[in-house]
């Protein structure tokens, strides 16, 4: 029987922004004292409800803006929602964009050990999984020399070894897996059908229509901070570009 | 690490945000000794002096400072130990708080993108201060035997000092950060403070400098005057620092952290917000 381990109830995300830019603490004490701030704000996501279960790949397709960004955000505890209620259940592991959390200067080595502490692991099970990320990477003697040596693509391959090495509970990636050659995102791919074993829950922001319908199952359809719909990967992604402008009646 | 069966994240039943940032720390210690190591080795990975540069800084403003200065401050028995030893603790407390505020664009990076506790990067410049600090009293060592000063047991009371200095560069850094983050021009604004501070404690003049009238307001009321106190007498003058001036200081940590960590906690959920 699956269990939720996701659940999003009446969530909202609203910025409230000085009308105008106020960037010097001297500028915002006068104008506190005049009275004159104006504040604008911006729902960055509106009322949203959904429930994730164990084991889905669950994909969020939406134009930019659209709010996926922020959903992942308040998913992964970066955001407390201004309103509503975020429940989750496991141990969130978000794939970090290229370049955060890996230090340039440091050995692919240790920004591995680096990169773990971040996701929140201890020591002794980076040490425990540091050869199978390293194989998995494929970067070889590669990976004892500094980041700053790396192509994107072995940045990417070292990315993607080191976040989902873990089997992770909730896996997030917001259009991660469009990086890196072919070969490696076939590998990508097969590594995240293997998580279909129902012990990862994984969500997945894409632009790709192709990788939604190929590993997701459930999809949910983002527009202007608001779910649109939610339903099977196929029809919700038909709806999706019927939406498009040229896409004809 | 906790399995998934233990772990829930609920929004709506949050505790206080202080006590969920000083568990966090707890949990994530590993990272706090990776953000050190990070600051430590990759700074010096590429430079030719490498860590020996940490030893170096406050030794090389010292020597300057006792060649413009120690015909006017004759009468200080010991000058170049006299300033070291009150430089070292200044150039920690300086350095590890303006560190925190650029901490936060590198840190603000990855704040933005994961979960992680939001005083992280506060406590770990406070630990690779600490660490530089350590590093510095080789060379302070040194000094203070070239000058045929006595190094006495009392040093052993320096990781005391540390602590209470650390505690309170902690508190103040926190405050500083926070507001930081909502108005770029106070880390300007905070080198400037530092500067003017620096002059009014009594680090590279003798305390008699100022007449007694004076003295009340300029180091009765400076936190960093007890601070530098008490990490000039276990090595400058060979002594456990006296137990009034222990307390002062205690206090001043105390306080300042408490408020440093609730006001900094407090205003942490909002930071996503800004950053």
């Amino acid at each position: 029987m699956p269990e939720d381990v996701i659940r999003l109830e009446g969530v909202s995300v609203l910025y409230r922004k000085p009308g105008e830019k106020i960037r010097t603490f001297k500028e915002y004490a006068i104008r506190i004292l005049q009275r004159r701030i104006q504040f604008k704000e911006f729902r960055a996501l509106n009322d949203i409800n959904l429930t994730i279960q164990k084991g889905e790949i669950f994909g969020v397709v939406g134009n930019n803006g659209a709010g996926k960004s922020t959903l992942l955000k308040v998913v992964s505890r970066v955001l407390i929602p201004t309103e509503g209620r975020v429940w989750i259940k496991g141990v969130v592991t978000p794939l970090l964009e290229l370049g955060a959390g890996f230090h340039p200067e440091l050995t692919g080595r240790e920004n591995i050990m680096l990169n773990g502490t971040i996701l929140g692991h201890p020591r002794r099970e980076i040490e425990e999984h540091m050869d199978e990320i390293i194989e998995f990477s494929e970067l070889g003697d590669f990976i004892d020399s500094p980041l700053r040596t790396y192509s994107s693509g072995m940045y990417a391959r070292l990315g993607f070894a080191a976040a989902t090495t873990w089997e992770p509970d909730i896996l997030l990636l917001d259009e991660v897996l469009s990086v890196g050659d072919e070969s490696f995102r076939k590998k990508c791919e097969a590594r995240m059908r293997g998580f279909r074993n129902g012990k990862t829950t994984s969500i997945m922001v894409s632009h790709s229509m192709e990788s939604v319908m190929n590993l997701c199952q459930r999809v949910a359809w983002l527009d202007h901070g608001t779910v649109r719909a939610v339903g099977p990967a196929v029809d919700i992604v038909a709806e999706y570009r019927k939406a498009q402008p040229g896409a004809g009646a | 690490m906790k399995t998934s069966e233990e772990f829930i994240y609920d929004s709506a039943r949050r505790g206080p945000v202080a006590l969920e940032e000083l568990r966090g720390i707890f949990r994530y210690r590993d990272l706090i000794l990776q953000l050190i190591r990070k600051d430590i080795v990759a700074r010096y990975k590429r430079s030719v002096l490498g860590v020996a540069w940490t030893m170096l800084q406050p030794l090389g403003m010292m020597i300057i400072l006792s060649v413009v200065f120690s015909t006017l401050f004759s009468q200080v028995k010991g000058y170049p130990a006299y300033i070291l030893s009150g430089l070292i603790a200044w150039t920690f407390f300086s350095q590890a708080t303006s560190a925190m505020m650029t901490q936060i664009v590198w840190g603000g990076a990855l704040l933005r993108q994961i979960y992680l506790p939001r005083t992280s990067f506060a406590v770990s410049s406070i630990g690779t201060g600490l660490t530089n600090l350590g590093i510095s009293f080789i060379p302070l060592v040194f000094i203070v035997l070239i000058i045929g000063l006595p190094i006495r047991w009392s040093i052993l009371f320096v990781p005391v000092s540390m602590l209470l200095l650390g505690a309170f560069a902690l508190g103040v850094g926190l405050i500083v950060s926070t507001m930081s983050i909502y108005f770029p021009d106070v880390s300007d604004m905070y080198s400037l403070v530092l500067t003017g501070w620096m002059y009014l404690t009594p680090i590279v003049y003798p305390e008699t400098l100022i007449p007694e009238a004076y003295r009340y307001w300029f180091f009765h009321l400076n936190p960093m005057y007890y601070y530098v106190k008490i990490f000039r007498a276990p090595i400058f003058e060979g002594v456990i620092p006296d137990g009034s001036t222990l307390l002062v200081a205690a206090l001043i940590s105390t306080v300042t952290l408490a408020i440093g960590w609730l006001f900094f906690s407090k205003r942490s959920d909002e930071f996503a917000y800004h950053l």
